[in-house]
């Protein structure tokens, strides 16, 4: 919301001093100054001109020469790029030595040869708007008869001023006016508050020979406020209007379309105009729509109904609008209309809410409907001012005036708890001094003892209904800044939880293993899981920001390989990536939510599938998970002769190997990938191996080395979980040193390579005791496994 | 005995002194003192068969015996320092690396990086641990009733449009969606757990915004909540500025301004200072309303609270500086690799 301040001052003229110092009050207040700017400052040397002659310039096709009357006496021949200027009319023009806002100073200069003294000034050039196209053409917007060289500043009623753009809450449908806003800033500097009120004098038949008007539906229409005005101005609004309108960012159109926005930006109070000569039997209906009705608005557009739209009904119960949304095409004014009837309402705000979102249709009106506009004698003044204004302009109003009503809301008296209040707010304030600042923005307050009081909420705080409510008009009046700040005494220690411990401990893991976190938008394009093997059973987003980002990941793969291939094609080489993220399986049985897991993923480009394994036993040992085992399966998306599944505590909870290479080429990525993905949460919440201390041997250990010939079918974690259960407790390590093919091997198998290392708690091993143990170990493996040592 | 005892000490000392000055390495120090010197050597027999003399010249040749071994021995121990001071010299020597080429090979260390948003959001559950805090999660899919109504914003109310939610294909139109703030976490514990409550609930949001420089359409927020018997709007104020010194320093100052969310009363933003005396705006702030309480099962009358959120990615952009917010999603590595 705009607000000037020379506005602000026609509703409590105390409001005054530094601009700056007014901006404080009006954000601490709530209303958040977002811009403030000095407006109306034209620079010196900008005058009337009269054009006088339009030339061709003799060498230059898009410059023209001006002839203006500068007011001087003389004509000063003048270059001009714009070619909306007609003989006769009157422009801005500034002289030679003028500053323009932009900083340019006007020269006496020569334009391919042709003297230029002076220039003719666009709005964007005086900073007046953004229109850059054209010379501004003010012949409808100065006071008739100002002459050629008066300062622009007052040919156009233009005084310096201050215009300040707030940003206003939805619970403040009042701040969404001049008067709303001088209301709050008068309270909050302590200075009066005086809205003034118009009445003018009525003529001709009386309103109810006009028209006549029912609300037929309460809870949709609480008031319906209708005055006719005859022989409406058809012509442009004088210049004031038009400036303060421009002024608030609302561009002039014609008179009556102006008189309703300037009533609405003043007052608050949206209203629409009907021209009654097409109003069906002059007779208005206000209602629910029924399904299959529909009406063609204001834009031109045919709009469909549906039951518990608000519109307004003419004689034959056809529709003729939206209410509080858009007005209908069919009883638009025109040049050719006489009888106009202003309808100011009060609209039900959710009903005005659904109607316009379901028609994405939002207009200042429907703004003001939606969050509750004044129901109480505001209505009155607002048309009252609506009058007037037409009036001024030449119109007629006939006597008397419509007042239907509906369901209003009632609000009050309100029992309010000084106590309550203090205890939200931290504050200690009497009854009388919460009283004294409500009664400075318009509630009624009567006390009712030394403790409690009685708020009337009023009508134009529709938002405002509760205790809570009040207790932030107190907090806002007696100032936020002004409440002692202390720290909540009550809680108790602070801290993450296990899971969160353990997912930071997997983070410095593998950070420490050379790995960089990525964060991926987790949306994918739509085919994207499938080209990386896996069902395409992503759920989709409504509306989505791009197509291309449209459905929502059931694997953290697309979004790794995708950062896999960004740093290839940025010649970043191989890189080892990491990503803890969530992933959307689809919604179980009788849910309404997907199966959201966090799942964690690591991409090792240019490395192979014994890399990623790596790095899952680099996990498992630092969070002691029980139990990992490496599962052949078939799995989607990887490499069908270098993946496992990742089994923790006998439960499948992810995939390590390689990514599949035809995955990979369907991802733009070169090389290989390692890759790892588990179930994070699952496998956090599982089973933990307690840390349970063993004393370290002081005895010196026995290392023996065995080969064994293994067929390919069994794998080396067969042979070493053999190992390990043949030699018991004696056995404190097993490390596989090389698994040889060749020569000497037979074909299908291949030689695997142990040191075992043999060490008693208690005692050095006899050469006796190490002998049998190993003879065990080789004679429970071979039968176990069907390896055979290598001799 | 053709030679008399004195010349064979001299001469077995001149031999040894001759043989340790040519000395080429400790080994052979030890094999001419083992000589020389050992049980077997000329010397010790020497003295052994002292007592073979005549006692008239058994004191001189005592004493010539000494010497001579004194002169092997001062023959010994120099030849040593000689052979081990350049033995070590040579081996330094041989050694020697230059410890500024810095070949892959050789210093195979290479760390990787957490993300910034990650470093940022560490920080600041840090700071909110220490404050008595514990840290909250939720789904980032969630149901109209977490994500709007439990909130205080029914359906037809202004306040939903301002979110740009992006729904999902799930359940009725604009049932599910992705959530658009992180206040949903608030009611999940809520209804889960009896006050008193403090927490904060960090995690990835979501708003149909298209990706610039300064938007994401997913990005990450941080959102506080305190519920007890006595809060009030001066604890949420002070809380606010326990936090803003703590994260950004003590000299940093932070205010509240009036402002409106359909979920709490009285509402507020928060600003913290700059350095200029100029103020930025960084969250959202109010005492959670009642009916937001009344929803999760909690009496209003009998319990208070308030509520506080932010961005957590906007603290990553100041403390870095980062001028293209998209980075945060593209994943390059000289990008990850500078924090």
């Amino acid at each position: 919301m705009k607000v000037l301040l020379s506005w602000l001052r026609e509703f409590a003229p105390g409001i005054d001093g530094d601009p700056g110092a007014l901006s404080d009050v009006l954000s601490a207040l709530g209303l958040t100054v977002e811009e403030m700017t000095v407006t109306g400052a034209m620079p010196g040397g900008v005058v009337l001109g009269r054009v006088l002659d339009l030339r061709p310039h003799p060498d230059a096709d898009r410059i023209q020469l001006v002839d203006v009357d500068d007011g001087s006496g003389s004509t000063l021949q003048v270059c001009c790029g714009a070619f909306n200027m007609a003989v006769g009319d009157l422009v801005p023009l500034a002289r030679v030595g003028t500053v323009m806002p932009s900083g340019l100073e006007i020269a006496s200069r020569k334009l391919r040869g042709q003297a230029s003294e002076g220039m003719c000034c666009s709005e964007i050039e005086l900073d007046m708007g953004d229109d850059a196209e054209g010379i501004m053409i003010l012949n409808d917007r100065v006071a008739a008869g100002a002459e050629p060289g008066t300062p622009l500043a007052e040919a156009l009623g233009l005084a310096p001023d201050v215009l300040w753009d707030l940003e206003v809450g939805a619970n403040r449908p009042d701040a969404l006016s001049v008067m709303g806003v001088a209301r709050d800033l008068a309270a909050g500097l302590g200075v009066a508050f005086e809205p003034p009120d118009w009445s003018t004098p009525a003529s001709g038949p009386d309103i109810s020979e006009a028209v006549d008007v029912k609300i037929v539906d309460p809870t949709l229409c609480g008031r319906f406020v209708g005055r006719v005005l005859r022989n409406v101005p058809a012509g442009s609004s004088p210049p004031w209007m038009a400036n303060r309108l421009m002024a608030l960012g609302q561009r002039p159109i014609n008179s009556i379309v102006d008189i309703s926005n300037y009533v609405m930006l003043e007052l608050g109070q949206p209203s629409h105009t009907f021209d009654l000569g097409r109003v069906q039997g002059a007779r208005i209906r206000v209602r629910r729509a029924r399904d299959g009705e529909s009406v063609t608005t204001l834009d031109g557009q045919r709009r469909a109904l549906s039951a518990g739209d608000g519109v307004i009904a003419d004689g034959d119960d056809g529709v003729i609008g939206i209410a509080g949304v858009m007005g209908g095409a069919s009883t638009e004014i025109d040049a050719d209309t006489t009888d106009v009837l202003v309808e100011m309402a009060w609209w039900d705000p959710p009903s005005i809410s659904r109607t316009a979102k379901r028609l994405n249709l939002s207009s200042e009106a429907s703004t003001r409907f939606r969050r509750g506009a004044d129901w109480g004698y505001n209505v009155e003044r607002c048309m009252n001012r609506f009058v007037q204004l037409a009036v001024e302009q030449g119109a007629e109003v006939a006597p008397g005036m419509i007042d239907e009503r509906g369901n209003l809301p009632d609000r009050g008296p309100l029992r309010v708890r000084a106590a309550r209040v203090n205890s939200l707010l931290g504050t200690g304030l009497s009854a009388e001094q919460m009283a004294g600042h409500l009664r400075s923005i318009g509630f009624g307050v009567d006390s009712a003892g030394d403790t409690e009081l009685d708020a009337t909420i009023p009508s134009w705080r529709w938002d405002t209904e509760t205790e809570t409510d009040i207790s932030e008009e107190v907090a806002r009046l007696h100032g936020y800044e002004n409440i002692e700040r202390t720290v909540p005494t009550g809680n108790e220690a602070g801290g993450l939880s296990p899971y969160q411990k353990d997912r930071r401990l997997v983070r410095e893991v593998l950070v420490g293993a050379g790995c960089c976190e990525t964060q991926p938008v987790p949306f994918v394009a739509p085919g994207a899981l499938a080209a990386v093997g896996l069902a395409e059973d992503g759920i989709t987003l409504s509306n989505p920001v791009d197509d291309s980002q449209s459905v929502l990941r059931t694997s953290l793969l697309p979004g790794q390989l995708g950062a896999v291939a960004y740093n290839q094609r940025h010649f970043n080489g191989d890189v080892r990536l990491f990503e803890i993220g969530h992933v959307y399986l689809p919604v179980p049985e009788g849910q309404l939510l997907p199966d959201e897991r966090e799942f964690l993923a690591v991409a090792l480009s240019g490395e192979e599938a014994p890399a990623a394994v790596a790095v899952l036993d680099l996990l498992a040992e630092a969070l002691a998970l029980p139990a990992v085992e490496l599962r052949s399966a078939e799995l989607p998306g990887m490499h069908p002769t270098r993946s496992a599944e990742v089994v923790v505590a006998g439960r499948a909870r992810g995939a390590v190997g390689e990514v599949d290479p035809e995955v990979l080429e369907a991802c733009g990525v070169s090389g290989r990938v390692a890759w790892l993905q588990i179930d994070l949460q699952q496998v956090l919440e599982g089973p933990r191996t307690r840390r349970r201390y063993r004393p370290v041997s002081k005895y010196p250990p026995s290392d023996v080395d065995l080969a064994f010939v293994v067929p390919d079918d069994v794998a080396a974690a067969q042979v070493e979980r053999a190992l390990r259960a043949s030699a018991g407790s004696l056995l404190t390590r097993v490390e596989l040193f090389d698994s040889y093919r060749g020569s000497g091997v037979p074909e299908g198998s291949r030689s695997l390579a142990y040191r075992l290392r043999f060490q008693a708690p208690d005692r050095t091993l006899t050469d006796t005791e190490v002998a049998e143990v190993r003879q065990r170990c080789i004679d429970e493996t071979s039968r176990r496994t069907g390896a055979t040592l290598r001799s | 005995m053709t030679e008399g005892y004195e010349q064979a000490y001299e001469r077995a000392a001149a031999d040894a002194e001759e043989r340790l000055a040519a000395a080429a390495d400790i080994d052979a120090v030890a094999g001419i003192e083992r000589e020389l010197l050992g049980r077997r050597s000329v010397l010790t027999e020497a003295k052994r068969r002292l007592g073979d003399l005549d006692p008239g010249e058994r004191a001189a040749a005592g004493r010539r015996l000494n010497a001579a071994r004194e002169r092997v021995e001062a023959s010994v121990a120099a030849a040593r320092i000689r052979l081990s001071a350049s033995g070590r010299a040579d081996r330094y020597a041989a050694e020697r690396l230059d410890l500024t080429e810095r070949l892959p090979q050789t210093a195979p260390l290479r760390r990787g990086h957490f993300h910034p948003v990650t470093q940022a959001r560490d920080r600041l559950e840090d700071v909110f641990v220490g404050m008595g805090y514990t840290v909250e999660e939720g789904p980032e899919v969630e149901s109209a009733w977490y994500n709007f109504e439990a909130l205080n914003i029914p359906d037809w109310h202004p306040a939903r449009g301002s979110f740009d939610t992006i729904f999902v294909n799930l359940g009725q139109p604009e049932e599910v969606m992705l959530r658009s703030h992180t206040s949903p976490v608030q009611i999940r514990v809520m209804e889960n757990r009896k006050p008193p409550i403090y927490i904060v609930a960090p995690g990835r949001t979501f708003r149909a915004d298209t990706a610039d420089a300064t938007h994401l359409p997913a990005f990450n927020q941080i959102e506080g909540l305190a519920v007890d018997r006595n809060i009030t709007m001066g604890d949420l104020a002070g809380t606010i500025d326990e936090f803003v010194r703590a994260f950004f320093g003590r000299e940093v100052k932070s205010r509240l301004r009036p402002s409106y969310f359909p979920f709490t009363e009285p509402s507020a933003e928060f600003d913290i200072s700059r350095p200029d005396g100029s103020w930025l705006e960084l969250g959202g702030c109010g005492m959670v309303h009642p009916n937001v309480l009344s929803n999760c099962g909690i009496d209003p009358e009998e319990w208070q609270g308030f509520a506080f959120g932010f961005g957590i990615d906007r603290l990553a952009v100041m403390r870095h500086e980062i001028d293209d917010i998209r980075e945060f999603v593209n994943n390059d590595v000289r990008f990850l690799g500078q924090f």
